[in-house]
C-alpha cells in the first residue's frame, strides 16, 4: 500500500512541479469564462438560475476538453518510463505491476481533479457572483459537474494506460491517445448523427440510439449532467433527447466507470506482458 | 561454496540470434565480478534474465535460492540500467526515496545511501541541473537503499571521467566488503582498473572466461614487448642482436615471451654502453581483453 501511495504521491509531485496543474487549471477557465461572459448576455433575466444555464454550457465543454487533458496526462506514464529507463528500476523492485498502475491512476486523477476544481470552481464563482444568483440550486449542478468531469477524466486516463502500455515510444503512445481522442468526442457523435439521418424508418432512432449514446462514456456524461439540470431549453447536442430515454438517464453515468474499469483491467493485463 | 546468484547452462534466442548460448556463471556474497563484452555480446539480456523481465529458454536461474521476478528474489536484488532519466523535477533526495519506499525500505536508508555516492550537498536540487556523474552516482544510490544482497550494474562507469570512476570503485568496495555480492558490466578490462575479484567475458552470447585477472593475464600468455634504446651509431648493432622493428632511428622494439624475459633482460645488460636505456611492458588489459574477445575457443581452461 506504501508503494501505491509512493507512486501517486510522485505523480502528484512531478504534475504540480511541471505545471501541469496550473496549465491545465487556465485552459479549463479560460473556456469555462468564456461560456459564462456568452451565456449571460442573451438569458438576461430568465426565471432560469445563471448558474445553471453555464454548467449547461460547461458540460459540452467538458466532452472535448476533458478527455483531451486526462489523455495527454496518461499517454506516457508506460511507454515514457519505458524510454527512459525507469520503468525497469521500479518493476525491479518488489513492486508489483498492477501496484504501479493503480499507484499511476490514484496519482493521475488527483492532478486532474485539482485542474478541474480550479479552472471550473474559479469560472463557476465568477458566473455565480456576475449573475447575481442566491441559494445552492446553481452550486449543486456545478458541483455534480465538477465530480462527473473528474470521473469522465479518470476514465479516459485509463484509457491512455492502455494506449501507453500497448507501444514502447511515447511519440507513438502520444498519436494513439491522439485518434481515441477524436474517435471517442468527434467521429463517433458525426457517425451517430448519419445513423439518425439515414434511418427512416426509425429504428436506428428508437431501439437502437439510445443505448449506442451511453456506449460512449462521453456521450453518456453529457447525457447525464443534460438530464440533471433538466432545464428543457437549455440541453443542446446529442443528448439533448435525455426524457425520451428508453431507460432512466441517470443510470448513463454507470457508463464512463464501466470503462474505467475496463480500461484499468485491460492495461493491467497488456502492462504484466510488457517486456521493460 | 554459496552464493548468492547462479545461472546453470542458460541460453536465450531473440528471433534466431544467440543472445546467450550456455552461460553458467555464480556469484558468491561480497565477490565482485566483472562481466566483459562488446556490445550486443549478451550483457543486458542476462541482466534482464536475472531480473525476471525475460525468460531463458534453457537452464536455470537461482537467486539465494529464489526464483527471477519473484518477490523473494526481487527483494535481494538492485539494479541500475545502463541508461536511465529521472525526473527532471524531483530532487535527489525525492527520487532515493521514492525507490526506497517501493522496495520498502527504512527511511534512514536515504540518507546513507546519499552519503555513501557523496551528493549529500546536491540532495535537495532538482536532478535536471546534475552532471552526468551525479546521475550515475544517484542511479547508484537508488541501487544502494534497502540493503540488496545483489547489486546488478550495467556499465556503471561508461561516461564517467577518471577521477569520478576511482571513486565509484572504491564505493563498490566498500559495499562488497559488507557482503554484497555485484555483478557488472563493462565495455572492457582497461574500465575496470582491476578492481574486480573476477572477470568473466561474453563474446557472442558465450562465456569465454570466468577467472581472476592475473590468471586470465597468465593463460592468455601474450608476450611482452621490449623497447630498447641505443645510439645512431649502435643502433644498428642491437637490431642484428634482437631484430625486432627500429623506432625513431635509435631505438629498437621486439616482443618476447614471458619465460624468455629474464634471458633477453641479461643479454640486453650484457651489451654494456651500447644501451642507454630499457623499457618492459606487460601485455596491456585491453590486449589482453582483446585476445579473449576475438580468439576462439580460448579461455574456457582459464575458469
Amino acid at each position: 500500500m506504501s508503494a501505491v501511495l509512493a507512486i501517486a504521491q510522485t505523480e502528484i509531485r512531478i504534475g504540480i512541479r511541471n505545471r501541469w496543474v496550473v496549465l491545465a487549471s487556465i485552459i479549463l477557465f479560460v473556456f469555462a469564462l468564456l461560456l459564462v461572459l456568452l451565456g449571460s448576455a442573451p438569458t438576461g433575466a430568465t426565471k432560469a438560475n445563471s448558474l445553471t444555464v453555464v454548467v449547461a454550457s460547461l458540460s459540452t465543454l467538458s466532452v472535448y476538453l476533458v478527455p483531451l487533458i486526462a489523455l495527454l496526462l496518461s499517454f506516457d506514464a508506460i511507454a515514457g518510463e519505458i524510454d527512459r529507463g525507469t520503468l525497469q528500476l521500479t518493476l525491479a523492485t518488489a513492486v508489483s505491476r498492477g501496484q504501479v498502475l493503480v499507484g499511476k491512476f490514484l496519482g493521475h486523477v488527483v492532478v486532474l481533479a485539482l485542474a478541474v476544481l480550479l479552472g471550473y470552481g474559479i469560472a463557476g464563482a465568477i458566473a455565480y457572483v456576475a449573475g447575481g444568483n442566491s441559494g445552492l440550486e446553481g452550486v449543486m449542478d456545478l458541483g455534480r459537474l465538477i465530480l462527473t468531469s473528474i470521473a469522465l477524466g479518470a476514465t479516459f486516463i485509463a484509457i491512455g494506460y492502455v494506449a501507453s502500455a500497448s507501444v514502447r515510444q511515447t511519440g507513438t503512445a502520444a498519436a494513439l491517445a491522439v485518434g481515441i481522442w477524436l474517435l471517442a468526442v468527434v467521429l463517433y457523435d458525426l457517425a451517430l448523427l448519419g445513423g439518425l439521418l439515414a434511418s427512416s424508418d426509425g429504428f436506428f432512432a428508437k431501439t437502437l440510439f439510445p443505448y449506442l449514446l451511453v456506449a460512449n462514456p462521453a456521450d453518456a456524461f453529457r447525457v447525464f449532467n443534460m438530464a440533471a439540470i433538466d432545464a428543457g431549453g437549455l440541453s443542446t447536442g446529442l443528448g439533448a433527447g435525455g426524457n425520451t430515454m428508453p431507460f432512466l438517464p441517470q443510470f448513463a453515468i454507470i457508463s464512463p466507470f464501466l470503462w474505467m474499469g475496463i480500461a484499468l483491467g485491460a492495461s493491467t493485463l497488456i502492462l504484466k506482458r510488457v517486456q521493460p | 561454496m554459496t552464493f548468492v546468484l547462479r545461472t546453470d547452462d542458460i541460453s536465450k534466442n531473440f528471433k534466431g540470434v544467440e543472445a546467450l548460448k550456455n552461460v553458467s556463471i555464480d556469484v558468491a556474497p561480497g565477490e565482485r565480478v566483472a562481466l566483459l563484452g562488446h556490445n550486443g555480446a549478451g550483457k543486458t539480456t542476462l541482466f534482464r534474465i536475472v531480473l525476471g523481465f525475460l525468460r531463458s529458454e534453457q537452464g536455470s536461474v537461482d537467486i539465494g535460492g529464489h526464483a527471477p521476478g519473484s518477490a523473494a528474489a526481487r527483494a535481494m536484488v538492485s539494479y541500475l540500467p545502463e541508461s536511465v532519466a529521472f525526473p527532471k523535477m524531483l530532487t535527489g533526495r525525492e527520487v532515493v526515496s521514492y525507490y526506497a519506499k517501493l522496495k520498502g525500505a527504512p527511511k534512514s536508508d536515504v540518507p546513507s545511501a546519499l552519503e555513501k555516492v557523496d551528493l549529500m550537498d546536491a540532495a535537495d536540487r532538482r536532478c535536471g541541473t546534475y552532471s552526468k556523474g551525479m546521475r550515475q552516482r544517484l542511479g547508484l544510490a537508488q541501487a544502494l537503499v534497502g540493503d540488496p544482497k545483489l547489486l546488478l550494474l550495467d556499465e556503471p562507469t561508461s561516461g564517467l571521467d577518471p577521477i569520478s570512476r576511482q571513486r565509484f570503485y572504491s564505493l563498490i568496495s566498500d559495499i562488497a566488503d559488507k557482503g554484497t555480492a555485484v555483478l557488472l558490466s563493462s565495455h572492457g578490462l582497461s574500465e575496470l582498473e582491476a578492481k574486480t575479484d573476477r572477470v568473466a567475458i561474453l563474446r557472442k552470447g558465450r562465456l569465454v572466461a570466468n577467472a581472476p585477472l592475473a590468471d586470465l593475464q597468465h593463460s592468455a600468455n601474450l608476450p611482452i614487448r621490449i623497447r630498447v634504446r641505443s645510439t645512431e651509431e649502435n643502433v644498428d648493432r642491437v637490431h642484428r642482436e634482437f631484430g625486432g622493428n627500429r623506432i625513431n632511428g635509435v631505438s629498437v622494439e621486439f616482443d618476447c615471451a614471458q619465460p624468455e624475459k629474464m634471458e633477453r633482460l641479461s643479454a640486453i645488460s650484457g651489451l654494456g654502453e651500447l644501451v642507454k636505456d630499457v623499457e618492459v611492458s606487460p601485455p596491456s588489459l585491453d590486449e589482453i581483453y582483446l585476445y579473449f574477445s576475438t580468439h576462439e575457443d580460448h579461455g574456457r581452461d582459464a575458469s
